[in-house]
């Protein structure tokens, strides 16, 4: 389930990243249906969040750490409204960028999250 | 907008904006418009990752490698300063950061060097190993990207105030 949970996580914020860097690349700000696509895959980030700790809760134990597991999974909910914000107040392509590089901060966040719930 | 912001930011240092900055420009100046916005970013994410890293790292297990972890926590506070700098703004702020941003650079290529030349010194990486490949390079790349940004923002000061 947090397999599964963490790819798509992982595959939607790569698809964010290349929505936005699109948008950098045509010189553009975020917009709106930006910060929706946002809101999906922080929506995804709070599910893995939920199901992480009730897996926690359950007895599951990751391979690398509790504590790691736990700062992994509190960071890749916080990444993308950080960037969010940041691309919310430039409102010029490198808001976009930045937006984007969100994407891809969390992509590799949850290649880390599976190394470290799997081993 | 930006201009909003500009005045909330000068009224909480009040103080230190008349010290440094010339009468007749009050306004510091930005150094997160623009590009500096990903630069703000990129280095904020670096302090997470190596304050939080080099933290779990020292508390858990500070005598399996403690020159990796103290490396990688004096990464963490170098990475902490730039990115205070790059927000705090201004002349003072961008001299600063260009002197942090050079030292960071020196620090990345020497430690990178070290860990290639003498892997025994480092039983565990640091954020700074092999250039920091396992950042995907991001901690060699940071630096002199925001060499180049803190230089152009020199000339661009002029017209800016």
């Amino acid at each position: 389930m947090l397999d599964a949970l963490t790819l798509v996580t992982g595959v939607a914020a790569l698809l964010l990243a290349l929505w936005c860097g699109w948008a950098a690349f045509r010189d553009q700000p975020t917009k709106d249906w930006h910060f929706i696509g946002m809101a999906v895959v922080l929506l995804l980030a709070l599910v893995q969040l939920v199901i992480g700790i009730v897996a926690l809760a359950r007895g599951d134990r990751p391979a690398q750490g509790t504590t790691i597991f736990v700062a992994y999974l509190l960071g890749a909910f916080a990444c993308i409204p950080a960037a969010g914000f940041m691309s919310l107040a430039e409102r010029t392509r490198w808001g976009s960028v930045t937006a984007a590089a969100g994407g891809i901060v969390l992509a590799v966040l949850e290649v880390r999250l599976y190394d470290i719930w799997g081993g | 907008m930006a201009s909003v912001r500009q005045n909330t930011a000068q009224d909480k240092n009040a103080g230190n904006t008349m010290r440094e900055e010339p009468a007749g420009r009050p306004v510091r100046s930005r150094l997160i418009s623009g590009p500096g916005v990903l630069l703000v970013w990129l280095y904020g994410v670096m302090v997470v990752g190596a304050v939080s890293r080099s933290a779990y790292q020292i508390a858990t297990d500070f005598a399996r490698a403690p020159l990796a972890y103290s490396l990688s926590a004096l990464a963490g506070v170098v990475y902490g300063f730039i990115t205070y700098t790059l927000v705090r703004g201004g002349e003072r702020a961008r001299r600063a950061a260009l002197v942090c941003c050079a030292a960071e650079l020196v620090g990345v290529l020497t430690v990178g060097t070290w860990t290639l030349v003498e892997p025994s010194a480092f039983p565990d990486t640091t954020v700074w190993s092999d250039y920091g490949m396992g950042y995907i390079f991001i901690p060699v790349l940071l630096p002199l990207s925001a060499l180049y940004w803190l230089r152009a923002s020199r000339k661009r000061q002029p017209d800016a105030s």
